[in-house]
């Protein structure tokens, strides 16, 4: 199994790479000369802003040197300057990154909650109507344009019942509990300050359900066709003999083994929210990458999109490892072959 | 000297005597689909002809309810939001073809080369596909669409980017698995050249998956052309294109109507071809029924 995880993690640096080239082909496909991939347009008749961001990005130099060039950068955390803020991407990212990371978590402990339960209860009662009733509403979750729902779900809990605060991670006029991790609600907890920390709580909530309401289906899903799988094996059939009832063989038998492949499918899942978080932080004002990314592609800020993209890139990958790496560690029956 | 008998496989969709036999068999939620699917066609054709109001011109008061005249009110600049989804359809359902069918074409002839041929050329297409399966979907197709500049047609180059992958993998294991079977052995000791292998003997069997997941994913894509739209990346105003629809919507807050035609339509294209793509999966391919 080391020997698997070590080769998963030499193939990640090669990954990266192809990610940080692709990105680097693109910048350099942008309209007209690639100095427009690095400088917006008002700032092109300034000589000596040319002349240092030339300089910074080797522009006078042959391609290889600046593919060369670009990847040193890169590996500095250089991401090159944003159009619309003016400052560096990577403070940029850095400084929103954790509000992404706490909608995505919380979005990722509803998803997969939710989808568990429904799993479980869909599984327990096969084709009866709950079964159906569960079902259909977690592929409406997966088929549901989120940047409508997001809308729609706004106006329901927000305008018209009043039960969710507005947009936003905090209200208006609110302060922010002093920046440990960057994520309030976890803030607001280790410095002990109980309103504000409700307060952020309850607005992660809505995005957060809305976000984790498109992974539910698949982790539903899975769920419900392992255990269906789980509860037919012999070792279900025992514990029945000798008298469990059908909630304990359910829960303690085969949930447990039902619940290894759902590992699998949590980097899969990440996927799809990195790309729900994007459009859901549009509709809620959301401060993470997200909505930084959407803001840039409104105005082809390239340096933006191209810091989203590679630090999404990652962080994908990454999932991706340690869910590999979870799975070998929980299923001692896999032999990795590879 | 006797004849050689015709070694060539057929697959099952294309034995089943008639389409029809194949729609019959279909579970009651691949036929709802398969109708919503039908529905959207006929729009699609039929649209010119249809007595709505011009989607681009001002049809009544502004930001009107949903209304007998109006069946999904207006929008801020008074247009009919009913007449507005319709014309939708021009935009997505072809888009999404051409972004499917170019995916399917282009993953498909890179993954046949992949597993047919091995080496070198498996490894480069595999690797270029292991690096645009890094990106988070979304991402990707904002980053190549920004590089392009907006627009729908750049958003569809996108969108091939980011799904040729898909289909390179499918092919490549199936071709993979089929070049191993018996009546490819015999094809090869009857002295066929590879092209022809490959060409007749290979593929034709190799198209099922492809085409299950072609049926899913078509919503998928229509899916992340609205998003791309929604952002401004895709379709600008005043195009009646459902993102776009929904991201004026958005800023309308109150009226809700605006946005609640094109995001049903879009939930609608998006449930079909999953109910539709599940029913082909459950009558070809059997291995994975569940």
């Amino acid at each position: 199994m080391l020997r698997y995880v070590i080769k998963r993690m030499i193939t990640i640096p090669f990954l990266l790479l192809g990610v940080a080239s692709v990105a680097f082909v693109l910048s350099q496909m942008t309209k007209g000369d690639p100095l427009a991939a690095l400088l917006p347009e008002r700032m092109m008749s300034n000589p000596e802003v040319v002349a240092a961001v030339k300089a910074e990005w080797g522009l006078d130099q042959p391609l290889p040197v600046r593919y060369g060039i670009y990847i040193g950068n890169l590996l500095q955390g250089d991401m090159g300057t944003s159009f619309t803020t003016r400052r560096p991407v990577a403070q940029d990212i850095a400084e929103r990154l954790p509000a992404t990371l706490e909608l995505v978590i919380a979005a990722m402990i509803v998803g997969s909650s939710v989808g568990i339960g429904i799993g479980l209860l869909s599984a327990r009662f096969k084709n009866s109507a709950l079964d159906i009733g569960t079902r259909g509403f977690a592929l409406l979750g997966s088929s549901v344009p989120i940047f409508w729902s997001g809308l729609i779900f706004l106006y329901i809990f927000t305008v018209r019942l009043d039960w969710a605060p507005g947009t936003g991670r905090l209200d208006a006029r609110s302060t922010p509990p002093p920046d440990i991790t960057g994520m309030y609600t976890i803030d607001a907890l280790l410095s002990g300050q109980m309103t504000t920390f409700i307060e952020a709580l309850s607005h992660l909530l809505l995005p957060a359900l809305i976000l984790g309401w498109t992974v539910t289906g698949i982790v539903a899903r899975l769920v419900r066709s392992s255990l269906l799988d789980s509860l037919g094996q012999d070792y279900a059939r025992t514990a029945r003999a000798k008298g469990a009832p059908e909630r304990v063989v359910l829960l303690n038998h085969a949930l447990p083994n039902a619940l290894i492949p759902v590992l699998t499918i949590l980097g899969f899942t990440f996927a799809y929210l990195i790309t729900g978080a994007v459009l859901t932080e549009a509709i809620f004002s959301w401060p993470g990458i997200g909505s930084y990314a959407v803001t840039a592609s409104r105005s082809l800020d390239y340096p933006a999109i191209g810091g989203v993209t590679i630090v999404g890139a990652t962080a994908f990958l990454l999932a991706n490892l340690v869910t590999d790496i979870a799975y070998a560690w929980a299923n001692p029956k896999i032999k990795v072959s590879q | 000297m006797t004849a050689i008998p015709d070694i060539r496989v057929v697959p099952r969709w294309r034995r089943s005597r008639a389409v029809l036999s194949v729609l019959g068999q279909l579970p009651l939620t691949g036929k709802i689909g398969l109708a919503i699917l039908v529905f959207w066609l006929l729009v699609l054709i039929t649209i010119s002809v249809l007595p709505l109001p011009d989607p681009l011109a001002m049809a009544g008061r502004r930001l009107q309810p949903p209304s007998i005249e109006f069946w999904l009110g207006t929008d801020a600049l008074g247009r009919d939001v009913f007449s507005r989804t319709l014309w939708g359809a021009v935009y997505t359902i072809p888009i999404a073809f051409a972004v499917v069918l170019s995916a399917v074409a282009i993953g498909s002839f890179m993954g046949a080369i992949a597993g047919y041929s091995g080496r070198w050329a498996d490894s480069v297409i595999m690797r270029a596909a292991d690096v645009t399966l890094s990106f988070p979907p979304i991402l990707l197709a904002m980053t190549v669409a920004a590089t392009l500049g907006p627009g729908l047609s750049n958003a569809a180059v996108a969108m091939v980017i980011v799904w040729w992958p898909i289909y390179a993998r499918l092919m490549r294991a199936q071709v993979l698995e089929v070049r191993t079977r018996e009546h490819v052995e015999a094809a090869i000791a009857g002295g066929a050249g590879r092209m022809r292998v490959l060409r007749v003997h290979i593929l034709p069997l190799c198209w099922t998956p492809t085409l299950i997941n072609a049926t899913m994913d078509f919503g998928q894509v229509a899916l992340l052309a609205a998003s791309l739209s929604f952002i401004g990346l895709g379709a600008s105003p005043p195009t009646p294109e459902w993102g776009s629809m929904i991201s004026e919507g958005a800023t309308r807050f109150y009226s809700w109507w605006i946005a609640m035609g094109p995001g049903l339509a879009i939930l609608s294209i998006v449930l079909a071809t999953s109910f539709l793509g599940d029913g082909l999966r459950d009558i070809f391919d059997r291995r994975s029924r569940t």
